[in-house]
């Protein structure tokens, strides 16, 4: 299905209403990162991802790795919208038995990898993208990292080696909301300036906003010259909440009813807004 | 050029070896790299993935023959295990070949997660193991490698004492839709005598005995079954050898027959004592009720002493004079 600007738009809020839902329900969740990051996924997993929910295992599947492991109310909220599995499932988020764990697993139909420890998404996206190579398939292969977690070095191991093997199906893309658990990830253990940093490891680097849907998709679709491509999406953690966003504390933080109610009165006047055309 | 590596065998346990119609093998490592060959001629699915360590792995004329079956990933042994993950989850069948000590534990979270946890067929081949590196010093030790990896689930842990048992390690993890990880040693050693059966998971009773029983893994097996010839000759003491080249799935009934039928039982690894088969076996013995006289022989919880790899065993009784002498105190 095609949709427009504004239909993705839509869908946003929409993708934002169920991750607080769903992580005020299971009463765990990181709640900033999966608002930051929800954008991207949306883009990703209706405009661009070649994937087919009733044969998720197709070889010629694109791949989509979460290295950012901690964000996956996002990725759930966003693969049951695509059909993977039923929007009900996300009820059991963090339950005994329940395949819906904090962070992803491919017990989860869509779950490409395990995920969770950080600075291993990009690794397992060379070797995709690396087998792709090798048996002349097209496929492409897209990681999302958190801006805190490229101080894993194993992300720069990674790094050096795709751009060894010219990758140009290996699309990286950096959720740029600056915190981490702790604070600003400029106080924590600055990796600024993060574009020169790419390209220094040989690879073309485009910086977005990322929640502009067009402006993520012309990053996601454009051509690459023949290197691996980072996407330097500049974000806001808790994006779409007024009293979430750009606050530290909603790294992991869980809204009581009261502040679910308010988060989700604010989203309902966004939607509304985007409805009615004002936007 | 290093100087020549001192014998891993006295003059009298090779004079044991020959009385045995024992005829030496080549390296274990060797082994791998042969078969690892022959059967990626055949399998263009295949691949070695190295960091920088296609010579340690004996990977040199493979690479040459068959380029496109090997991707180099340099100095980087997480990124070497992430990498043969991604490539496993595309349908190749890949080695992943790094020297033990690092590739165990530099690159244990990535073995964990995306390996294991995710079970991806990723063959982990551990090259130069236990202290191959012997002079190169603790940094080059993988002494720790059977505690890590033992404690991790969703992976086949071998650790072969000859060349047929390494081809069958090899042709095992080839087949294997799931996790393996292989250690291999370098030094050439003596083939062991032939078994009727030869299988993952089952272990080689090498000689038959009630009064002890020597349970040992890789390297050290042939120094168990000289130590056995040299009990029988000399001191009239009948010693069952077993072959565990299979750590896990462990064989628990050959384990459980040798705890019942013989008096003592003595285990033997060339790795730490802690977390290794010595722990294992005892484990399994004590939870059943059996209690024979027991010892692990390994490399004791101390700085490693200096020196090659047959400077060490012998130093820690790894050979036929010093399981001799072991197995005698505990059966006195």
């Amino acid at each position: 299905m095609t949709y427009t600007d504004k239909q993705l738009q839509m869908k946003s809020v929409e993708y934002r209403r169920r991750i607080l839902k769903a992580i005020a329900h299971a009463g765990a969740g990181h709640t900033g990162g999966s608002l930051s990051c929800v954008d991207i996924l949306n883009v990703l997993y209706n405009r661009v991802l070649r994937v087919d929910p009733a044969n998720p295992t197709d070889p010629t599947r694109d791949r989509y790795i979460q290295s950012k492991g901690h964000s996956v109310e996002a990725l759930f909220v966003v693969l049951a919208d695509r059909g993977f599995y039923d929007q009900s499932l996300l009820e059991t988020l963090c339950q005994y038995r329940s395949h819906f764990v904090g962070h992803p697993t491919r017990k989860v139909p869509g779950v490409e990898f395990n995920t969770g420890a950080l600075g291993h998404g990009l690794s397992l996206g060379v070797g995709c993208a690396l087998a792709s190579k090798k048996d002349l398939a097209d496929f492409r292969t897209y990681v999302l990292l958190g801006d805190g977690e490229l101080a894993e070095g194993s992300n720069w191991e990674a790094a050096m080696s795709a751009a060894h093997y010219r990758l140009d199906n290996l699309i990286a893309i950096v959720d740029h909301n600056t915190l981490q658990i702790t604070g600003r990830t400029r106080d924590v253990c600055s990796n600024e300036p993060l574009d020169e940093k790419w390209q220094a490891f040989g690879w073309e680097v485009r910086t977005i906003d990322g929640h502009c849907i067009a402006q993520i998709t012309e990053a996601l679709t454009r051509p690459s010259k023949g290197s691996p491509v980072c996407i330097i999406a500049n974000t806001r953690k808790g994006k779409g909440v007024s009293f979430m966003e750009d606050v530290g504390k909603w790294h992991h933080g869980v809204p009581t009813d009261k502040e679910l109610q308010m988060a989700l009165q604010e989203l309902d006047l966004a939607f509304a807004e985007l409805e009615s055309g004002v936007n | 050029m290093s100087a020549p590596a001192p014998s891993m065998f006295s003059p009298q346990a090779s004079e044991m070896a020959k009385s045995l119609g024992l005829k030496p093998g080549k390296a274990n490592l060797e082994q791998f790299a042969d078969t690892l060959t022959l059967l990626a001629r055949k399998d263009r699915r295949i691949l070695a993935v190295t960091s920088d360590s296609r010579g340690s792995g004996k990977l040199g004329p493979y690479g040459q023959e068959l380029p496109d079956q090997i991707v180099e990933v340099g100095i980087a042994e997480q990124n070497l295990v992430g990498v043969a993950a991604g490539l496993a989850s595309c349908g190749k069948k890949v080695f992943a070949v790094s020297p033990a000590c690092f590739l165990a534990t530099r690159a244990l979270e990535q073995i964990k997660n995306d390996v294991c946890y995710s079970d991806m067929p990723v063959a982990l081949i551990g090259i130069s193991a236990g202290v191959s590196y012997g002079a190169l010093g603790t940094t080059h030790h993988s002494l720790h490698d059977f505690a890590a990896l033992r404690a991790i689930n969703n992976l086949s842990i071998l650790a072969p004492g000859d060349n047929a048992e390494s081809r069958l390690a090899i042709e095992y993890a080839a087949r294997s839709e799931h996790p393996v990880y292989v250690r291999f040693g370098k030094a050439p050693l003596y083939d062991l005598p032939a078994s009727e059966s030869l299988q993952v998971g089952q272990a080689r009773v090498l000689r038959n005995g009630s009064d002890l029983a020597f349970i040992a893994t890789g390297e050290t097996v042939i120094h168990a079954l000289l130590a056995a010839e040299h009990l029988a000759v000399f001191h009239q003491i009948q010693t069952r050898v077993i072959s565990l080249h299979t750590l896990r799935p462990l064989d628990s009934e050959s384990i459980l027959q040798a705890a019942r039928q013989c008096r003592a039982v003595i285990t033997v690894e060339e790795h730490m004592v802690h977390g290794g088969l010595g722990e294992a076996v005892a484990g399994l013995v004590l939870q059943s009720g059996l209690k024979p006289r027991f010892r692990i022989v390994g490399i004791p919880d101390e700085y490693t002493v200096t020196g090659a790899q047959a400077d060490i065993f012998r130093h820690y009784g790894i050979s036929m004079e010093g399981l001799s002498q072991t197995a005698r105190q505990l059966l006195a």
